[in-house]
């Protein structure tokens, strides 16, 4: 077991708490650096996948996780972010300014949906961010001039002034870089004012009020983080996979992101990575797993949705807290081993059941 | 005690559809003091409360306030800057950052002091660690005031009421009030911990200088604590005075406990007298 002795009131800030995570988080930072030697090359798309859902992830985390605001519609700001690139790329503008552009368009576009959503909680919310969703999906469809129409719309390499990231493995470190910078902005805004503020919005809106939060500010800003993130995010997808059409920024997309987090573990940053892992495999896991089931079942048509449908109730039901509280189980169960208590996290469980519907 | 003004209501209304929850109250809350407002069920305590910090916009009369800068109308300000203008206030059914740990809450409580910005927040450059240790020393501060030190890294979702009660109180003094407004202070603990509320109070009063408006229907915390009290019943005013002499003003018992005539009709008649009669 570790005792951390706080001897500085720095250490509370520091956001690695003790040696152990400097130990663990450099080693898993040099895996990722050194994956592109360690792993086959389909499974780094796979990984560069998995960090792109991330980056989408963290803006969402923030929203639902971190201000309690839930968004049906974030695909819309994937889809803004990958055309405003695939638009600014064709025209010849390089890819980091293109991404500024990008992400800026989508934050922008947080704030005009995060203003009228300062009136609507809970299911009314999602209810306007869903018809934005459709709204958007059908503009990405109509505006044929920008973006191609339903036929889509290719996109190239990323280029950067002249050097263009034409393998795999250096669009990897890009989404790697990006990920990266986007958890620590994330981690730093958390221990922060502004991620308090956001905290106590999604606790009590009343009381954060009388604290002196401006709420309307505050949730404006959360919407426009979480979509600039979003927007970056999409805007690695379009490059990645080369091809937007607008059925890839639907209302299915949205669901997998909110699929993800809630997976993940809602009010987590490592749930974002944790559900966005556990998104990605999940295809490959049931397409291996096919050819050994009942024809019936196996070639049956919509085994994925009804297998993620499965899985987040059985969460929901089971491991509110998602995979991160999972882990943080396992974690406490190895760490006082064998004192630990099958009750343990019964207190936090209880309550959740009686907390009333905020 | 100064006879400085630091709060004055001024024909206080509010209608919420047909019922008339306050009506017509003034009152002018003196710098320093602890003033109670009490009153059945009902009386409109809460919604004074509420008027006052913003939740809800009186429906006619006037709150002034006495700000950083001079004399100031309440009423034209958002609920968001009453707590940089220096009135905090705590919840009659705690409204705490439930997923959050004690400290949290009160690092919370120090919003209005944040003087760090977004960039500076984004990156946490040294500017914004400056603050943060500051805020966090300020947070001590009030920890140590109320002797929450063992709590201080626990989850509110786990802690015992009466501890909740104290934790929102703590919360409220990390924004440095000027006035503090304590909706029930005293509901839901035990005598102990009452007795600890009530020294609390006295220590917010006389150590921090800071003016105490509360809700209270202990009267007994309220005797020993309040230096004017005001009795609310059906939204209007009472009586006005020291505790004493409102609990002695007959409007009052009545109000509580019915009209003598009241309480004669109820009483059973004893066998003999109903033979006599």
């Amino acid at each position: 077991m570790r005792f951390i002795f706080k001897t500085d009131y720095a250490q509370d800030i520091h956001l690695a708490k003790h040696g152990g995570h400097i130990f663990w988080y450099s080693t898993l930072v040099a895996l990722l650096v050194a994956a592109p030697w360690l792993i086959p090359e389909y499974w780094l798309a796979q990984a560069t996948f998995v960090l792109i859902y991330g980056i989408a992830g963290l803006g969402l985390m923030l929203l639902a996780g971190f201000t309690g605001q839930f968004s049906l519609g974030h695909a819309a700001f994937l889809g803004v972010g990958a055309y405003t690139q695939a638009y600014l790329t064709h025209i010849g503008m390089p890819f980091p300014l293109a991404l500024l552009c990008a992400m800026g368009l989508s934050a922008l576009l947080g704030v005009v949906i995060g203003v009228p959503a300062l009136r609507l909680k809970g299911i009314y919310l999602g209810m306007a961010t869903l018809s934005f969703g459709f709204i958007l999906e059908e503009v990405f469809a109509r505006w044929e001039s920008v973006t191609g129409g339903n036929a889509g719309i290719r996109i190239g390499k990323p280029d950067m002034f002249g050097w263009v990231l034409d393998t795999g493995d250096a669009f990897y470190w890009l989404c790697l870089v990006i990920a990266i910078v986007s958890t620590l902005g994330i981690l730093n805004l958390l221990r922060s004012p502004t991620g308090r503020a956001f905290v106590a919005i999604r606790d009590s809106e009343i009381s954060a009020q009388s604290m002196g939060i401006h709420l309307a500010y505050y949730k404006t800003l959360s919407f426009s983080i979480s979509a600039a993130l979003a927007g970056v995010a999409g805007a690695l997808y379009a490059h990645n996979l080369q091809f937007i059409s607008p059925d890839q920024f639907n209302l299915l997309q949205s669901i997998d992101l909110l699929l993800m987090i809630v997976i993940g573990g809602l009010g987590s940053v490592h749930g974002v990575f944790l559900g966005s892992i556990f998104l990605i495999t999940l295809p490959q896991g049931i397409s291996a797993v096919k050819e050994f089931l009942p024809e019936f079942i196996g070639q049956a048509p919509g085994l994925k949705s009804a297998i993620y449908g499965v899985v987040l109730i059985a969460f929901v039901l089971f491991e509110p807290m998602g995979l991160y509280g999972r882990w943080l189980k396992v974690r406490t169960y190895l760490q006082m081993f064998p004192f630990y208590r099958k009750g343990m996290f019964k207190r936090q469980k209880s309550f959740q059941k009686s907390d009333r519907l905020k | 005690m100064s006879t400085d003004i630091l709060l004055s209501a001024k024909n206080l209304s509010v209608r919420f559809g047909g019922v008339l929850a306050v009506n017509n109250v003034s009152f002018d809350v003196k710098q320093g003091e602890v003033f109670t407002l009490i009153g059945p069920n009902g009386a409109g305590k809460t919604t004074v409360f509420n008027l006052i910090s913003r939740i809800y916009t009186p429906t006619s009369g006037e709150i002034d306030y006495l700000g950083p800068q001079g004399m100031i109308k309440l009423t034209d300000k958002p609920p968001q800057d009453v707590a940089s203008l220096g009135i905090a206030r705590t919840f009659q059914n705690i409204e705490l950052f439930e997923h959050a740990s004690v400290l949290h809450n009160l690092l919370i409580g120090r919003h209005t002091h944040r003087a760090s910005n977004l960039w500076q927040d984004l990156f946490f450059t040294s500017a914004a660690r400056e603050a943060e240790l500051k805020s966090r020393e300020k947070a001590e501060e009030v920890i140590e005031f109320l002797g929450l030190q063992h709590y201080r890294d626990s989850f509110v979702a786990g802690l015992p009421y009466g501890v909740r009660k104290v934790v929102e109180m703590a919360r409220a003094l990390c924004t440095e009030p000027k006035m503090l407004l304590l909706d029930e202070p005293s509901s839901g603990l035990n005598v102990e911990e009452t007795d600890d509320m009530a020294f609390w109070i006295q220590d917010i009063k006389n150590e921090l200088g800071i003016t105490v408006l509360m809700v209270e229907h202990d009267m007994t915390l309220v005797s020993k604590v309040s230096d004017r009290v005001v009795a609310l019943n059906q939204g209007e005013v009472l009586a006005m005075g020291t505790p004493r002499e409102v609990q002695t003003d007959p409007g009052v018992i009545e109000a509580y406990l019915g009209t003598v005539d009241d309480v004669s009709s109820l009483r059973r008649q004893s066998p003999v007298a109903r033979e006599a009669a």
